[in-house]
């Protein structure tokens, strides 16, 4: 089975988020960069299958250089090569249609991602590639399995799951608890230098949308702390006034 | 310049986040005029239409096939895009959603419209259409504007009030043929929590985390949240545990709330816990350790024992009623 995850370049979950150049840029001074933790639950996934189905997976970002690091790490977590499509991340129409350029004619059996990624959020890229693509997409997928060439998965929807039988190809945008983490091991760091990584220049997408600036949240006052109950609810009834 | 708003419903009844995204979609168009039309799918009770005539619809369109009481992705995308056609509109309202998201994503391809989620406030129009989004789960917020035509917003919760004065509004029930190629994924069954409040709906939300010791210690946060009428949710490691089910876990890789009042009891309050509530209006902590982050987050705290103070605050809260 030849698999493509997708995977995202982003600051690690316990970064501090500050901006600069007037509020138009990530400060990335001291800024740890991960896979996403969601991108990285497809891989992991995709481990596995690819271990029962003796299969192939070619892991993707859309990147500049900086993003080399993490998909070495995705190598040396399992994925057999890397593709980094050469440019900015301008946002998720861009990002998808440079996934779906790439796969138009690679035959892929399955397209797994995270189900968002945990810089802008949308969690839109699957959908979009789902139907650049003419195939089904799934999302938030939080099991996967495939049984011949049909793939049975459940979907997270809201006070539950819902289960779906679906023919491959399809494509899955991920989460918890699809599969465990997987942390790369010695071997897997060698063997990921040597793997292939191929840089592609990207396809020419007029960008839909923009981001002008950003901003921080406004600050958060200091906690009321009480000692019991009573004056909770009082606070609760006469200064929040949601009681 | 016409707005089309797409709703979900659950079981029969239109979701509070949608008629939230008719209101939206309402202050949209006194904005940049055009009319407000509503698309409802599946079995929807006919008394709901009130509430979306209510919510400031002027035109709602209702295509009553059952298959579509099911989030089918394609067959929801296959639909609203017919109805968006139909009506003329340019810009797509809906409610940020599992399935909205899934539904948007397709959209902006079939439509060829820019798209912008976790949107928190109306657009500025003074130079183009620059609307503002949530971002790095709620740490931030960009100014994004969208330079397409055809324009799809997807409405983070509990960010504009829900008009409850638009008056009546007509439902055309549309006849539309959604065609087979669009039921490829078969959903073969659900497993859902029957007669609870759904978690990203909800305003109250009351969680627990790993210092109640236990599966067995959580009546007390159900009768906690009965007594406010609040969905309950829970921190990664209790449902990483299986103490509770994974859609109540609340966080950077859970589900995000957007409540008016979130009640933590015993959680730390580690960073990705807290990206996961950082958009409630106010935050209540209940922990014994007074050096727990989690204070620093809250509006209100109380330093104490939760098996002391959540009986008590459910008796407090029951005798108010």
């Amino acid at each position: 089975m030849k698999i493509l995850v997708c995977i995202t370049h982003v600051p690690d979950t316990t970064s501090k988020i500050q901006f600069t150049d007037n509020n138009t840029q990530l400060d990335k001074k001291g800024v740890q960069f991960i896979i996403g933790p969601y991108d990285d639950y497809a891989l992991a996934r995709a481990v596995e299958l690819k271990a029962e189905t003796s299969g192939n997976i070619t892991v993707l970002n859309v990147g500049e250089v900086e993003t080399e690091p993490t998909l070495r790490k995705a190598l040396a977590i399992g994925a057999d090569e890397a593709v980094r499509i050469n440019a900015a991340p301008k946002d998720a129409f861009f990002v998808a249609k440079q996934i779906a350029n790439y796969a138009k004619d690679k035959a892929f059996d399955l397209i797994l991602m995270g189900r968002e990624s945990i810089d802008f959020n949308g969690g839109m890229v699957h959908g979009m590639v789902g139907e650049l693509l003419g195939m089904p997409s799934m999302s938030p997928v939080m099991k996967l399995e495939i049984e011949g060439d049909k793939g049975k998965l459940s979907r997270e929807i809201e006070g539950g799951k819902e289960f779906i039988e679906v023919d491959l190809p399809f494509i899955a945008g991920c989460q918890e608890p699809i599969a465990e983490w997987k942390i790369p091991n010695m071997r897997g760091i060698m063997s990921a230098r040597t793997k292939p990584l191929s840089v592609i220049e990207p396809a020419e997408e007029a960008e839909r949308t923009a981001v002008n600036s950003y901003e921080m949240p406004p600050a958060k006052g200091a906690v009321k702390l009480v000692d019991n109950v009573d004056q909770l609810v009082d606070l609760l009834k006469n200064d929040a006034k949601i009681l | 310049m016409s707005i089309l708003v797409y709703i979900e419903q659950d079981q029969g009844k239109i979701k509070g986040s949608s008629l939230e995204a008719v209101s939206y979609a309402a202050g949209l168009s006194e904005l940049q005029g055009g009319d407000v039309n509503v698309l409802g799918l599946g079995s929807i009770e006919a008394e709901e239409w009130n509430k979306v005539g209510g919510a400031g619809a002027n035109a709602i369109y209702h295509i009553g096939d059952e298959r579509l009481d099911q989030g089918v992705i394609l067959a929801h995308a296959d639909a609203i895009a017919k109805v968006f056609e139909k009506v003329g509109a340019t810009t797509l309202v809906l409610a940020k959603s599992s399935l909205g998201d899934a539904v948007a994503a397709r959209l902006a391809v079939k439509l060829g419209a820019g798209l912008v989620s976790n949107v928190v406030g109306l657009p500025d129009l003074s130079n183009g259409f620059v609307v503002k989004r949530s971002i790095f789960t709620g740490k931030a917020f960009a100014d994004t504007s969208i330079d397409t035509e055809n324009k799809i917003l997807a409405v983070k919760k509990n960010i504009h009030p829900i008009k409850t004065d638009g008056g009546e509004a007509k439902v055309e029930s549309l006849d539309l043929t959604i065609s087979e190629e669009n039921f490829v994924a078969k959903i073969t069954g659900a497993e859902k929590a029957e007669g609870e409040i759904l978690l990203p709906e909800a305003d109250v939300v009351v969680s627990g985390g790993r210092g109640l010791k236990g599966p067995e210690n959580w009546n007390m946060i159900e009768e906690l949240a009965d007594s406010l009428n609040a969905a309950k949710g829970c921190s990664k490691p209790v449902s990483d545990l299986g103490w509770r089910p994974h859609h109540e876990h609340v966080g950077q890789t859970g589900v995000k709330v957007a409540p008016t009042l979130y009640v933590a009891v015993a959680i730390s309050g580690a960073i990705q816990h807290l990206a996961g509530v950082n958009a409630s209006k106010y935050i209540v902590v209940i922990n014994n350790d007074p050096d727990a982050p989690f204070f620093k987050a809250a509006d209100y705290g109380i330093v104490g024992d939760a098996f002391d103070v959540v009986p008590k605050l459910t008796q407090a809260i029951k005798a108010l009623k």
